[in-house]
């Protein structure tokens, strides 16, 4: 863990200014959101809010009906700390109509259902406002593939996709994120009761650890082993992180031409910004 | 001579030679009225940095009406920039001209081209073959490109071609956040100019960008470091920035006294060893094939 901790003050001029550059390099100003209750979120609201104005941020809260009312309670007690917008906008009717045609789904599809419900209405805002998307996944929860594809991981910018979960509790310390924010347990709220470390099966702190070293310090499995790392977490982990690696790229693309999108027609994003 | 040094600490648009050209216009401009000796902008300042395909499109060769633009006021202040050289043979390089007095003093062509981690440079750019320092109105220089700098043997062959003063054109991305006050990339790159001023009794004038490209922070900090690897002025973390510094001639004659480093280099030695090392790893392929 202490390897993990970060300078938080860098840290939020470096993510703050992320947000205010390429925001505006697009020629907007605006920015929305969806607020889940939860840490992440209520970071990248307040960073948003810090970039541009609270005037700027626009937070969408999407409870379903199952969805714990403390959540919403959360939300609006971060919203009204920062003072940007919140709109509260049930899915219970549009999802119920579609589970309705297919009422023996499981939980995972219903759960990656509400996921893309909430993100089809973030770009509809995106449109009206008009507001570029920001992204709310972590790094731990990307490399894990813990996120619904096309659902919560989709945005235009994510300013919080190369921290750690235990680097998003030390960075929303420093942007005073209220503390009960901070400090009850992470759930993605599908179900009652639902905690993240639960359904994971180890905690945040265990896997940041692991993840940092595999990934950002690239140690060998036999590195990692040697550092105390349990060759069963490991294999786990290693499992996770290289079976939703597809979530992690773009569709690919059969090449039959001389240059193919993003095979050898290279460019970046802010190309001409 | 004593001088001032101007480093320009700006924020390239990716792609857009017209509107780099303006930015670099006026900060020459506030240069020349600040009485800078030279100006100093920073790698591929007229291009923006992770170019990729774009890079044919935005090459400009050396007898471009943009260039000339630059040549025209140079007369009135040194400029050092960093920009896409496109040759006759239509090879780009990551280029980087020394403009004074209205004419081209010299030209570099970055020689590494990192291809390693979020760098990808050799794909799109050839690499410059020569390492030379030349003679300035401040005596004379040597002109590195970001990367080049990490190679102990470019910033020293430049020492030993007499270069007092090495320029560093930098577009430097920030990254390793730790538990520190800086950037891994920050303290790395302080350390590598205080090293390199003080191994060579040379001043060290770094000038790195900042801004975002696709998310990726540069990360500023341009430096001025006096031949005793002190550092004279230092530009903003993160935020565009106009730094001036006064070069004294004098700090650069007493630390060559005090550490007569360059003056007891032995060429004759390292050029003996280096000849002995590449003539056993020939061997070694010989022997290999």
């Amino acid at each position: 863990m202490s390897e993990l901790k970060v300078n938080t003050r860098l840290l939020r001029k470096i993510l703050v200014g992320f947000i205010r550059e390429e925001v505006r390099k697009v020629g907007l100003n605006q920015t929305v959101l969806g607020l889940s209750g939860g840490i992440d979120s209520a970071l990248v609201a307040a960073l948003a809010a810090e970039a541009l104005g609270p005037e700027n941020v626009h937070a969408c809260i999407m409870p379903y009906r199952s969805s714990n009312p403390e959540s919403e309670a959360h939300a609006r007690l971060l919203a009204g700390e920062l003072g940007i917008d919140l709109k509260l906008i049930e899915i219970t009717p549009m999802v119920d109509a579609y589970f309705n045609i297919f009422p023996d789904a499981d939980n995972m599809r219903r759960g990656n259902k509400m996921a893309r419900e909430r993100m089809t209405i973030l770009y509809d805002h995106s449109a009206a406002y008009p507001a570029l998307v920001l992204g709310t996944s972590n790094k731990t929860e990307l490399l894990l593939g813990y996120g619904t594809l096309y659902g919560d991981m989709a945005s235009a910018l994510n300013p919080i996709g190369d921290i750690y979960k235990s680097q998003v509790w030390q960075l929303s310390e420093e942007m005073r994120v209220p503390r009960v924010i901070i400090d009850k347990k992470p759930s993605a709220d599908l179900w009652a009761g639902q905690t993240d470390e639960q359904e994971l099966g180890f905690t945040y702190r265990e896997v940041d650890d692991l993840l940092y070293h595999l990934v950002d310090l690239r140690y060998s499995r036999g590195e990692l082993a040697h550092h105390g790392f349990a060759p069963e977490f490991i294999d786990l982990i290693y499992a996770k992180v290289q079976n939703s690696h597809f979530k992690r790229r773009l569709p690919i693309i059969a090449k039959v031409s001389q240059r193919t999108i993003d095979r050898d027609f290279r460019y970046s994003r802010d190309w001409g910004k | 001579m004593d001088f001032t040094v101007a480093l320009a600490q700006i924020k390239p648009k990716l792609g857009c030679v017209a509107d780099n050209l303006e930015l670099v216009e006026s900060a020459v401009e506030k240069g020349i009225k600040e009485r800078a000796g030279v100006v100093i902008f920073p790698e591929l300042a007229l291009t923006g940095y992770f170019l990729k395909d774009l890079v044919p499109e935005v090459a400009l060769s050396i007898d471009s009406p943009e260039i000339a633009r630059l040549l025209a006021l140079s007369r009135y202040i040194s400029i050092a920039v960093g920009f896409v050289e496109v040759t006759a043979d239509y090879r780009f390089y990551n280029a980087a001209l020394y403009l004074e007095e209205g004419e081209i003093r010299h030209r570099h062509r970055k020689v590494y081209l990192p291809t390693y981690g979020l760098f990808d440079e050799q794909r799109y750019m050839a690499r410059g073959l020569r390492l030379r320092s030349f003679d300035t109105r401040f005596g004379r220089m040597g002109i590195l490109i970001c990367e080049d700098m990490w190679h102990l043997s470019a910033s020293y062959i430049l020492a030993i071609d007499g270069a007092t003063t090495i320029i560093c054109l930098s577009s430097s991305p920030g990254r390793g956040i730790m538990d520190e006050e800086d950037l891994g990339s920050t303290s790395a790159w302080q350390k590598l100019n205080a090293t390199t001023a003080m191994f060579l009794n040379s001043r060290v004038l770094y000038c790195n960008r900042v801004g975002y490209e696709d998310g990726v922070n540069f990360w500023g900090g341009s430096e001025a470091v006096g031949p005793n690897g002190e550092v004279i002025a230092r530009a903003n973390i993160l935020d565009e920035d106009f730094v001036l510094a006064e070069i004294e001639e004098g700090a650069l004659r007493r630390e060559r006294i005090f550490s007569p480093l360059m003056r007891d280099e032995s060429i004759s030695i390292t050029l003996r060893e280096l000849q002995r090392i590449e003539n056993e790893r020939g061997r070694l392929c010989r022997s290999l094939r």
